[in-house]
């Protein structure tokens, strides 16, 4: 900056001013690299290996975001404090309108930046959308206002349903899936749109009518993760919960005979049969299970 | 308070007189037409629209803000039974749609500027004041139609003010409220059309002598590309809602599967207007920021022209970003819809430095409009700076539809109000010739402020903890109820900043008269007097640069552009 023809009093004090500012800069760095060497800026780290890649991608745009942020906003309060009239100055200050390097330092610094935001997001996003070939398939039907896990028999590429299970809002449903293995999930809905949300996975699709939407897990520890619909879907949109039980693949083959001994495809839910036939009809009508509630 | 500044007869040039019946004839052109009640419903003036415009649409935030009261009480509990999921569903839908439908577009574009735009380019009104009119009264038919939902049976419209097809049609909502809804967004949409036609063509044609189109304010530049982007974003959002009428009784399948149609298609003609809304709605507030920060700075614009390049470069971007609402939908291209929108972060890091350079170095005054001002700024920042992660579609994956979504838009529009409170505080005194009074005003700047981030804050946390958007309860968590706690206080603040607003506009009601000029600002509307005579201008003073009233004022503080470093005379000096 040119120096200002009259510098207003208060102006000596900057000097002792901006070297407690750099004290504080300096303890705030220090503090980011070494009290927590990877500060999580609110998210969740994740249970699968994508949803852990976000994080990544999170932590980069959260350090971007609050460094660009905490600089513009120092620069907006010393511009507004430091240049402010004082009492009944009535000089005018000079009149700059224009200072071209400024102005493209200012556009041009911004551009790199985004073209660094975009390179990561591109490889983070490649990694988060690629289907690799899968271990297990896990058809999932949104409805009004439930969810229903479908499980292939035995191979996953039949579409041959092997059972279901299903819950709505007074008994929550629960999908089990292996650890350590591409769990490939086939969403979607058979009335309105819905969003299948997984906290700790990072996560989220629609549930579209009409639309299948293709995505893989891939799960590195065990437990049982909360979800829940997050697009709004009529009335008990609220109360749209699911669980997610991340188990042992041993455990989960364990799991998925049981199941299958205990359901046999014969037996397996009527309605599921017809929502998979009002599907490959391209009629979806809604399950009998959601209609009474409408 | 600044004083009023008297015209001084410096050789800042010679005026125009373009109204012969001079200061006497002040009255002249009242006694020609009707009084009263019959004067207001029949008036063409675009200042007598402008200000209903104004009111009404102060009016739907008040509403709105009620809504929103409500909302925050159902959520400072959990399992809270204060309203029925029914009504959650309507109350959430209503606010949504008064604030973006009936507040924040109408209150900039057919409010302010419509008073203003005319005003700063020296027009003596509208380029059409019938069509300007008809915009008003579709505009109030409109609002009175959607607010009719809460009397009608099965309550008001209750899908979210997107109104996502399936949910929208008559299977799933098959009350009169989404009808009324969707008429009342078809009576606004065109109001809006007419006023965007009105704004293209009063800047194009109704340009005072000398106005060229790199002197106009930088509030009517945005006003403009604003007009433009009307053009070609609302009329998809009418074709869209005249498809989902059809679907919904005329038994066309437009957004249903059965039958062939494409649900999905709902989402891109609802973005395609959606998006540049978002920039139809800031960009005026943008334009209030950038005049009322350079009025209490003393300071031309900095990087004028650099200015009106973002203010266009964000309205191109705009038109090619929609599906960014849709990266979840697993059916949109990611990486082009991604680098577009981040690319909108370049020119609205060029404002926001602009609004700085324009402070720096200034002789900056904390008016109640300034500190609106700065608060907008810094708020803004905030919700621009989580816009960036919402840009990237990983990162939108685990955010999108949570709390996290919903506090980074109420940053942006809850600085977009302190935009408009600037707005009024700066200019009500042109349109009213009467000011405000400026404690109660600092008061209600604080609240609000305090308000707003005590309200966002909580929400960006409650959105990466996992919290939906849209749900009327949430289970028994002490950790949400705690953060939901602190952001119905927020809200609570804000309601108080708002009654505050309202005692400060009864108790300043003719209290304090101002002249031409209280603020000794820059640009041509203040050359006239407060309030303007009829049509605007008794003369004008030559405009030889985009603030020709400080030319006049101040004949020896031209600006200066970089480089040019001789000393400007000492304000007073005789020249």
């Amino acid at each position: 900056m040119h120096s200002t023809p009259s510098r207003p009093p208060g102006a000596g004090r900057t000097t002792a001013r901006r070297g407690r500012l750099g004290a504080l800069a300096l303890i705030g760095a220090a503090m980011l690299l070494s009290g927590c060497t990877e500060p999580s800026f609110g998210a969740y780290k994740s249970v699968t290996s994508q949803g852990r890649s976000t994080f990544h991608l999170w932590q980069g745009f959260s350090i971007g975001a609050i460094v660009i942020g905490a600089f513009t906003l120092l620069l907006i309060l010393w511009a507004a404090l430091r240049f402010r009239a004082r009492g009944n100055d009535e000089t005018l200050p000079r009149q700059t309108q224009y200072h071209l390097p400024l102005e493209v330092t200012y556009t041009v610094i911004p551009i790199l930046i985004v073209f660094a935001l975009f390179a990561a997001t591109v490889v983070v996003e490649n990694k988060v959308t690629a289907n690799p070939p899968p271990a297990t398939v896990i058809r999932v039907y949104a409805f009004q206002w439930g969810w229903q896990f479908t499980y292939p028999s035995t191979n996953f590429a039949t579409p041959t349903v092997g059972f279901s299970i299903r819950g709505q809002e007074t008994n929550t449903p629960e999908m089990v899936m292996p650890q350590g293995e591409n769990v490939r999930i086939i969403l979607q809905s058979v009335d309105v749109v819905h969003g299948f949300y997984v906290r700790q996975f990072n996560f989220s699709r629609y549930a579209l009518p009409g639309v299948q939407n293709i995505f893989t897990f891939n799960a590195q520890s065990t437990g049982t993760f909360f979800g829940q619909c997050t697009q709004l879907c009529g009335l008990y949109h609220s109360l749209m919960f699911f669980k997610v039980r991340v188990v042992t693949p041993a455990a989960y083959q364990q799991w998925l005979a049981a199941e299958l001994a205990a359901a046999p495809i014969t037996s397996s839910i009527a309605a599921s049969a017809s929502v998979r036939q009002q599907l490959d009809s391209g009629v979806p009508v809604k399950p009998a299970i959601g209609a009474g509630v409408n | 308070m600044t004083e009023l500044i008297e015209r001084p007869a410096a050789d800042g040039g010679d005026v125009v007189v373009v109204d012969d019946h001079g200061g006497a004839g002040h009255d002249a052109h009242e006694h020609h037409g009707p009084s009263g009640l019959l004067k207001w419903l029949t008036t063409t003036d675009h200042k007598v629209i402008g200000l209903s415009y104004t009111v009404t649409s102060v009016l739907m935030l008040v509403i709105g803000g009620f809504l929103a009261e409500l909302i925050r009480i159902q959520l400072a509990t959990p399992n809270s039974t204060f309203v029925s999921l029914a009504e959650y569903n309507q109350l959430f839908t209503m606010h949504g749609s008064l604030m973006i439908y009936l507040f924040a577009g109408p209150f900039a574009f057919g409010g302010l500027a419509n008073i203003i735009v005319p005003l700063q380019i020296g027009a003596p009104d509208m380029a059409f004041p019938r069509l300007n009119a008809l915009s008003y009264w579709l505009y109030l038919s409109g609002s009175l139609i959607m607010l009719l939902g809460f009397v009608v049976a099965g309550g008001a419209a209750d899908f979210g003010w997107v109104g996502y097809a399936p949910l929208s049609n008559a299977l799933y909502s098959p009350g009169a409220g989404a009808d009324l809804w969707i008429a009342a967004l078809l009576l606004t949409g065109f109001s809006a059309i007419f006023t965007g036609v009105n704004l293209c063509a009063t800047v194009f044609y109704l340009r005072a002598p000398g106005m060229t189109m790199f002197r106009m304010p930088i509030f009517t530049w945005n006003l403009l590309v604003v007009g433009i982007l009307i053009l070609l974003a609302f009329p998809v959002l009418t074709a869209g809602l005249v498809m989902l009428y059809c679907d919904r009784h005329f038994g066309t399948h437009i957004y249903t599967v059965h039958g062939g149609g494409v649900p999905v298609l709902w989402q891109h003609i609802f973005w395609f207007w959606g998006h540049p809304e978002v920039y139809i709605l800031a960009l005026p507030f943008f334009g209030m920021v950038t005049e009322v920060i350079a009025a209490f700075s003393k300071k031309p614009v900095f990087g004028y022209k650099g200015m009106i390049f973002a203010t266009i470069t964000i309205a191109a971007l705009s038109l090619g970003v929609w599906a960014h609402h849709m990266f979840t939908t697993g059916v949109v291209l990611l990486p082009f819809f991604s680098i577009m929108s981040l690319l909108i972060a370049v020119p609205t890091g060029i404002k926001i430095f602009n609004w700085i350079g324009t402070m720096w170095g200034g002789k900056v005054r904390l008016e109640t409009a300034m500190l609106f001002a700065i608060g907008f700024v810094i708020t803004f920042l905030i919700g621009g700076l989580t816009g960036i992660y919402l840009a990237s579609p990983p990162l939108d994956f685990f955010t999108h539809d949570t709390y996290f979504v919903v506090a980074h838009f109420h940053s942006v529009v809850l600085a977009l109000v302190m935009g408009g409170m600037a707005g009024l505080y700066y200019w009500g005194p042109k349109v009213t010739g009467y000011r405000l009074n400026e404690p109660l005003g600092k008061i209600q700047f604080w609240l609000w402020f305090i308000g707003a981030q005590m309200m966002v804050v909580p929400q960006y946390i409650l959105g990466l903890l996992g919290m939906p958007r849209r749900i009327a309860v949430y289970p028994n968590d002490p950790q949400w109820a705690t953060l939901n706690q602190w952001a119905t206080a927020g809200a609570i603040l804000m309601g108080v900043s708002t009654l505050v607003f309202v005692v400060n506009f009864l108790y300043s009601w003719k209290r304090y008269p101002v002249g031409n000029n209280p603020w000794d600002a820059q640009t041509l509307e203040w050359f006239t007097t407060s309030p303007p005579p009829h049509h605007n201008y008794y003369s004008l003073p030559p405009i030889r640069s985009e603030r020709p009233t400080w030319d006049y004022n101040h004949p020896d503080q031209r600006s200066l552009a970089h480089g040019h470093h001789e000393e400007p005379a000492p304000a007073g000096a005789p020249a």
